[in-house]
């Protein structure tokens, strides 16, 4: 299979100071791939380099296209929807209207569309004129993920959707992904501190240290392998 | 130990922070150069020039002013014109109907400004941002209005005519120049001060509720008291600067405080950088010489002119001359340094020690 | 009882001007972080754009539109132009870019069409009303700044671009990953604010008259009306505009000589805010985390 996204060699920056070293990564067309590491290893920031939301150099590739050039912008209308870090609901806005934005690209109306993310999610149909930011954090991760849907992506990348939620509802949520990336044709690419929910649930995992690949390879070599599982993952 | 936990944590601001360690002497030996240039340059220009190099020098005691409240604390005022306006009448007033001395009126001139700016820096602690600038902006405007209202103190519309002082019969030297050095005097005391205050455990107290209000206060420094007292001693120089300009001028009246004033104390303090005392003295000429270049180019429309010259420089410098010049030039000059290092003491001496000349 | 109705509706002339540009203020703010100080001689260049098309044998409401799409143009223009330089620079260069705006539109406004008082037409016959309480012209004021009100909430509340705008203004790294071109709705943004001042420049005009300091005063009560209400607040904007009309025109009629309205008003206004700081409307968003 062809990787839908691949970074080669890619170096990103905040102000003069390197965070990322020349890292690549690949994400296989209807994959899933995750990256894992402590905090500060460079996770969010690879993520940020791909949608052009930090200085970057190297090469990006998603679906034949360089993405190393463009803006933020053009990125997400290419057809990559990223669920930032803090899941980026507009909370004065209603539900409904968070989700009309995913449609911001698009022409025509969204109904159909709206109406397959009510089914997903019914809990956002029964909140749909609720201000955004009076759901809980569990919804409004639901929230973030239907409004990225929304704009028929690709491409998925979520960035901790389970950061701040209760185990249980951190599952439902990681069902509806699953569930999602059959019925929608598209390929995740996962930030997750919680190793054992996402190694589960990838083909394909990257160990991040200090803006390095350090380690990757298939998600079920890396949950074997005995000394990553010990000095990375804590079991 | 808690000055030295400040001390560590927020250091003084950038363009203070460069000067070698062991430049200190260089630094003195410059100062009293410019000094002496500024005592002599007066008997070496026209009188005309005399008057208007003064209005630089009492303009940049008012952005000093300005600089303390906006540099150091964080907060910018649309109104301070107010508080030139009532250092000039505290002195109009008092020559012209108790006869005192020029000299006497300065004193009470700072003493009133302190308090005002005291009693309006506590409510404009409350407010931030576009709240402060409504509130400060409505002082700019109503101070016109008020020096018409109390007229019989004010003289009203027609403001007061003064007769400007003569230097002591001993020294034979006119009138302007005499003006020019005691404006010299009150220049180089502000900056003194100015100097003491913002380097010293006061204004490092200053600087960190600048950058970090929750830090500060956390850090048990007083964030109220601190900014009350910031505000008066910027309102303090203020009432000098305006007490000074009355005396000058030798006539006050309610137009010439206007929000225009306010306005110009203001991009003075911007395009001088707001965060330094020698940014005060650019701000100073700009103040005093720009709408008379923008004259020179276009009688048309003068104040395009000068609009677009407050553009170009927040384009080119948007931290001011000094704060953004300065940094450059220290840098380079510890190149320059570190260069003639180099040849004086050989390859391994790079640390400035080699240089002995 | 009938004076002081009287009053309070000519004070609500006033106010609708105020609540325009109030209005306008806050869309910048809004979007920018920026208090626009140059938003009254914006409006007043623009008010003089309709009085040349006037003069030159336009109807009224045909100037009327094009001076609209002027002014868009012009304020997208000047956000490209003038703002966009200063977005990462500090707080003060932007106030001081604004300032240097206002002088360079009256400079301007001044060495073109001189600084002699011009008449500037009312499109409203100037007849009594409900006896003498008000004016049909007054009446066309209100009238106008609700119709604009309306278009306005309306273009927000249904239109797409309306809704990029509110989201670009609450949360701008997310609508751009959304695919929303920021910047260009930030220029859209300065161009309805441009709009919306040269309405409440083209309806003050027959009352105040037209020179190039005529909204210099109508910008600072706008101002205030703006924080008044809450400067974040479109809704604040309006009705601290009206407040702020009705109330200057009341302490001009009964409280003080008009030499000290202005000082009066403002310290009434100041009193309002040192008890509600956010302004009265300025509520924060109710927020769960």
């Amino acid at each position: 299979m062809t990787p839908i996204l691949e970074l080669r060699a890619v170096k990103a920056f905040y102000g003069q100071s390197e965070v990322l070293h020349g890292i690549d990564v690949a994400v296989e067309e209807g994959g899933m791939a995750v990256l894992l590491g402590a905090n500060g290893a460079g996770k969010t920031t690879t993520l940020r380099a791909i949608c052009g939301m930090v200085r970057r150099e190297g090469e990006i590739r998603f679906a034949g296209t360089r993405l190393d050039r463009r803006t933020t912008e053009e990125i997400a209308g290419l057809g990559v929807a990223h669920v930032p870090e803090g899941r980026g609901t507009f909370i004065g806005l209603t539900v409904e209207e968070n989700l009309r934005l995913g449609a911001h690209m698009r022409a025509g109306r969204a109904e159909a569309d709206l109406q397959r993310m009510y089914g997903y999610f019914p809990i956002l149909a029964a909140r749909r004129r609720q201000q955004a930011g009076t759901l809980s954090g569990g919804e409004q991760q639901m929230l973030a993920i239907a409004r990225a849907l929304m704009m028929a992506p690709r491409l998925l990348v979520l960035d901790e959707p389970s950061f701040g939620l209760a185990p249980q509802i951190v599952e439902d949520i990681f069902a509806i992904v699953e569930r999602i990336r059959s019925d929608e044709h598209v390929s995740v690419l996962l930030v997750e501190q919680n190793a054992r929910l996402a190694l589960d649930l990838a083909d394909h995992a990257y160990l991040m240290e200090t803006g390095y690949v350090v380690a990757s390879g298939s998600a079920k070599a890396l949950a074997d392998d005995p000394q990553i599982s010990r000095s990375y993952l804590g079991y | 130990m808690e000055k030295s936990v400040i001390g560590a944590t927020f250091d003084a601001p950038a363009v203070d922070r460069y000067p070698a360690p062991n430049a200190g002497t260089q630094r003195w030996i410059a100062a009293l150069g410019l000094i002496a240039l500024a005592v002599v340059l007066p008997f070496v220009v026209s009188k005309y020039h005399v008057f208007e190099l003064t209005m630089v020098m009492i303009y940049a005691i008012a952005v000093l002013g300005l600089n303390i409240l906006a540099g150091y604390n964080g907060q910018i005022s649309l109104g301070h014109g107010g508080f030139f306006a009532a250092g000039a009448y505290t002195a109009a007033i008092l020559m012209h109907r108790y006869g005192v001395p020029y000299w006497a009126t300065l004193p009470p001139a700072a003493l009133i400004c302190f308090a005002l700016g005291v009693l309006f820096g506590l409510p404009a602690l409350r407010f931030e941002g576009p709240y402060l600038a409504l509130v400060t902006l409505a002082l700019a405007l109503a101070t016109p209005q008020l020096l018409k209202y109390f007229d019989n103190w004010t003289g009203g519309q027609q403001g007061i005519n003064l007769t400007k002082p003569l230097p002591p019969h001993w020294l034979v030297i006119d009138r302007d120049r005499w003006l020019y050095l005691i404006v010299l005097a009150a220049l180089l005391l502000a900056m003194r001060i100015a100097a003491n205050l913002l380097h010293g455990r006061t204004g490092r107290a200053l600087v960190a509720i600048r950058d970090h209000p929750i830090a500060a206060a956390a850090l048990g420094i007083d964030t109220a008291r601190y900014k009350t007292l910031a505000f008066g001693t910027s309102t303090l120089f203020m009432g000098v600067a305006g007490a000074l300009a009355a005396i000058v001028i030798g006539y006050v009246s309610p137009e010439g405080y206007n929000l225009f004033l306010s306005l110009s104390f203001l991009v003075g303090s911007a395009v001088g950088g707001i965060a330094t005392i020698g940014g005060a003295i650019i701000g100073g000429l700009f103040i005093e010489f720009v709408p008379n270049l923008a004259n020179d180019i276009s009688d048309a429309a003068p104040w395009a002119i000068y609009g677009l010259a407050m553009l170009l420089f927040m384009y080119t410098m948007p931290q001011g001359v000094v704060g953004s010049l300065g940094p450059w030039i220290t840098r380079s000059m510890r190149q320059i340094r570190a260069q003639r290092a180099a040849f004086a003491g050989g390859d391994e001496e790079h640390d400035g020690k080699g240089r002995t000349s | 009882m009938h004076e002081l109705l009287q009053q309070i509706f000519s004070g609500l002339v006033a106010g609708a001007v105020y609540a325009s540009l109030a209005l306008a203020l806050v869309m910048i703010y809004r979007a920018t972080d920026l208090v626009n100080f140059a938003q009254g001689e914006m409006a007043m260049f623009s008010t003089y754009i309709a009085w040349t098309l006037v003069n030159a044998g336009l109807p009224f409401w045909g100037a009327f539109i094009i001076t609209l799409l002027v002014s868009f143009l012009g304020g997208m223009a000047i956000e490209r132009v003038v703002i966009r330089p200063i977005e990462n620079a500090p707080v003060l260069a932007a106030v001081v870019v604004t300032i240097g705006l206002l002088l360079i539109f009256n400079s301007l406004a001044g060495w073109i069409y001189t600084y002699t008082v011009k008449d500037f037409p009312s499109p409203f016959p100037d007849r009594p009303l409900f006896g003498a309480l008000t004016t049909t012209r007054d009446l066309g004021v209100i009238g106008v700044t609700l119709v604009m009100l309306a278009l306005l909430f309306a273009f927000f509340r249904f239109t797409k671009t309306g809704l990029a705008m509110r989201a670009a203004a609450q949360n701008p790294d997310s609508a751009r990953l959304c695919g929303i071109r920021v910047k260009r709705l930030l220029a859209i943004g300065w161009g309805l604010a441009a709009a919306i001042g040269a309405i409440a420049g083209i309806l003050v005009a027959p009352i105040l008259f037209l020179d190039p300091n005529m909204m210099s005063g109508v910008l600072v009560y706008a101002f205030a009306g703006a924080l008044l209400g809450g400067i974040a607040s479109p809704l604040g904007a309006v009705v601290g505009g009206l407040i702020v009309g009705v109330t200057e025109n009341l302490v001009g009629t009964y409280l003080i000589a008009s030499q000290l309205k202005l000082t009066v008003a403002f310290a009434l206004i100041i009193l309002v805010l040192v008890l509600r700081p956010n302004g009265l409307f300025g509520t924060a968003i109710v927020r769960r985390v």
